[in-house]
């Protein structure tokens, strides 16, 4: 692999860091498997895109992107709350939605941001080269996303959102609306995948409709390797070990795209089948490894 | 100052298996009675006290408490008024949270679970205070996931986490049923003295005939979804488990199949 692979894989699993933070926060810690995000995280890219097309700062287009994550999420969870839609196909219908809203944001399927500017451009006038400027910016704002989370979770609303997931009875006895506490951790979820679609979209610099596809289960594979890899004992160990796993995911990827078995290579649009037999890896290895550790 | 009237619930209405669980309940529970409910199986203890917590979407009738109509209000909603301890010692805590957390939680029972510190240091001074009463040790363990603990332990957390903030009204289902019988005293003890001590207006459900008339001052029988007998203060101090099935025989007339209500 490359210097420049290396760099851009790290680049990539930082700004995917938001995202898996977000799935974490629906498939851990809420107990809610939510595939919104595949239509969420291009949301963000082309709310950020058409954002800074209009003149929008490139910054205050990442909290509009956001916002627009946070309703896509909210949505979801307000078929699921309100009108008892299992969660799975809530997400699934918000998913569906979305490609539509998608391409009414952007008015065509694809959008550029050549010549625009992106929030890359402050650090590289400041003299950051051109390829580390985004790994740098990135990791700067994930550290800042981290702790954020990890003080939320350790709010009263944030314990109430660990026991919403873990035991609805409980929690509703302490007197908390689950419902209420469902549609705002999927809209968060949702808002963090739409920010990483807006930080894709700029230090790519383009915003394309089909760009989510697959992100759930990236998402999800980042989870568990990063739960594999480096535990999740504690809060802040689990929100840890999610961005990590991000990054592992990434650099993996980047080392199966640079491998060369004689005639043979790997293509990006093998993509989706690598991240399918990575997630099943993930998911069937520790099982496998107690069955023989129990022999 | 707990007011139901002609509580009717059914389930699987208009099915094959409609069911009438509860067939026009009325109960007036004064403040700081401590009533015992026992009957046969399939009588409506907990389906009562079900509804009564708002987990139940009842059919018709009304449930007042405090002159406040709470027919209507949900589940969560009710939370600030009622709290409970369920029959199984997994569904009062939450496995994953520490002993603290827990206990942060309950003692915002009906208050906003807002972005405030979740433990705060002030509180960690009451759960420990809270918890030794409990003889458990588990003041020396507030960080401890409640997983960890025993069935036991965790249902006299919950009991401690109900009382945490004074209830209007705490409900009891068969709380100590699922428990063994050294530490199913314990926490029966423990309820005793809670109860006692703040004065709590309780409903116990029980299998326990004999349980059922050492406890409390006051005593109901459930039927088939009704009320069918309902002793208090010296009434229910002079009878005895004989007399209980003595009267039982006689409101409801017919053979007395439940095998499980004679285990005293």
């Amino acid at each position: 692999m490359t210097y420049y692979a290396f760099i851009g894989a790290l680049e990539q699993g930082l700004a995917y860091g938001f995202l898996v933070l977000g799935v974490y926060l629906t498939f851990r810690v809420l107990d809610f498997p939510d595939l919104t995000v595949d239509g969420s995280l291009p949301l963000g890219a082309a709310v950020s895109a058409v954002a800074i097309t209009a003149g929008v700062d490139p910054y205050l287009s990442l909290l509009l992107a956001l916002a627009a994550g946070f309703c896509a999420g909210m949505i979801t969870g307000i078929l699921n709350t309100k009108l008892g839609i299992l969660h799975l196909l809530a997400s699934i219908l918000t998913m569906i939605a979305l490609y539509s809203i998608n391409l009414r944001v952007m008015g065509r399927p694809n959008m550029t941001l050549l010549g625009k500017p992106t929030i890359l451009e402050p650090l590289i006038n400041a003299g950051v080269g051109m390829f580390n400027a985004a790994p740098l910016l990135f990791a700067l704002l994930s550290v800042f996303i981290l702790l954020f989370l990890l003080w939320l979770l350790h709010t009263a609303f944030g314990l109430a959102m660990q026991a919403t997931g873990a035991n609805v009875q409980m929690i509703t006895s302490q007197g908390v609306n689950t419902d209420r506490v469902i549609i705002l951790t999927v809209g968060l979820s949702n808002g963090l995948a739409a920010v990483s679609g807006a930080l894709l979209c700029q230090s790519q610099g383009a915003a394309d409709v089909n760009m989510g596809v697959g992100t759930i289960v990236a998402g999800l594979a980042s989870v568990i390797v990063g739960e594999t890899l480096f535990g999740c004992r504690t809060i802040g160990r689990a929100l840890l070990a999610a961005l990590l796993g991000s990054l592992v995911y990434r650099l993996a990827i980047a080392l199966a795209l640079s491998l060369k078995l004689g005639q043979f290579s790997f293509t990006p649009s093998d993509l989706n089948l690598l991240t399918a037999l990575l997630v099943v890896a993930a998911l069937t290895l520790p099982k496998l490894r107690q069955k023989v550790l129990r022999r | 100052m707990i007011e139901v009237n002609n509580l009717v619930k059914t389930f699987h209405r208009g099915s094959v298996n409609e069911v009438l669980a509860l067939a026009g309940i009325n109960l007036q529970v004064g403040r700081g009675d401590f009533i015992t409910v026992i009957g046969s199986n399939g009588a409506g203890k907990s389906t009562l006290l079900n509804c009564l917590a708002g987990s139940y979407a009842i059919d018709s009738g009304h449930i007042g408490i405090d002159e406040q109509d709470v027919t209507r209000w949900p589940e969560h909603r009710r939370a600030t008024l009622i709290s409970r301890v369920f029959q199984d010692p997994l569904l009062g805590t939450c496995a994953s949270l520490s002993i603290e957390q827990n206990l942060a939680l309950a003692n915002r029972r009906g208050r906003r679970h807002g972005l405030g510190k979740g433990v705060r240091r002030s509180d960690r001074e009451l759960f420990r205070n809270q918890l030794a009463q409990l003889g458990l040790g588990l003041e020396e363990r507030l960080k401890d996931q409640v997983g960890l603990l025993s069935g036991g332990q965790r249902q006299a957390l919950t009991l401690l986490m109900a009382t945490l903030i004074k209830p209007k009204i705490l409900l009891l289902d068969e709380h100590t049923a699922a428990l063994d019988p050294k530490t199913a005293l314990q926490v029966l003890e423990l309820t005793e003295k809670l109860i006692a001590e703040q004065q709590l207006t309780a409903l116990m459900v029980t299998h326990n005939m004999r349980q059922a008339l050492q406890l409390g001052n006051r005593l109901i029988m459930l039927h088939g979804g009704r009320v069918i007998l309902d002793v208090r203060e010296e009434e229910k101090a002079a009878m005895s488990v004989e007399d209980l099935l003595e009267q039982f025989y006689k409101v409801r007339g017919e053979e007395f199949v439940s095998d499980r209500m004679l285990l005293v």
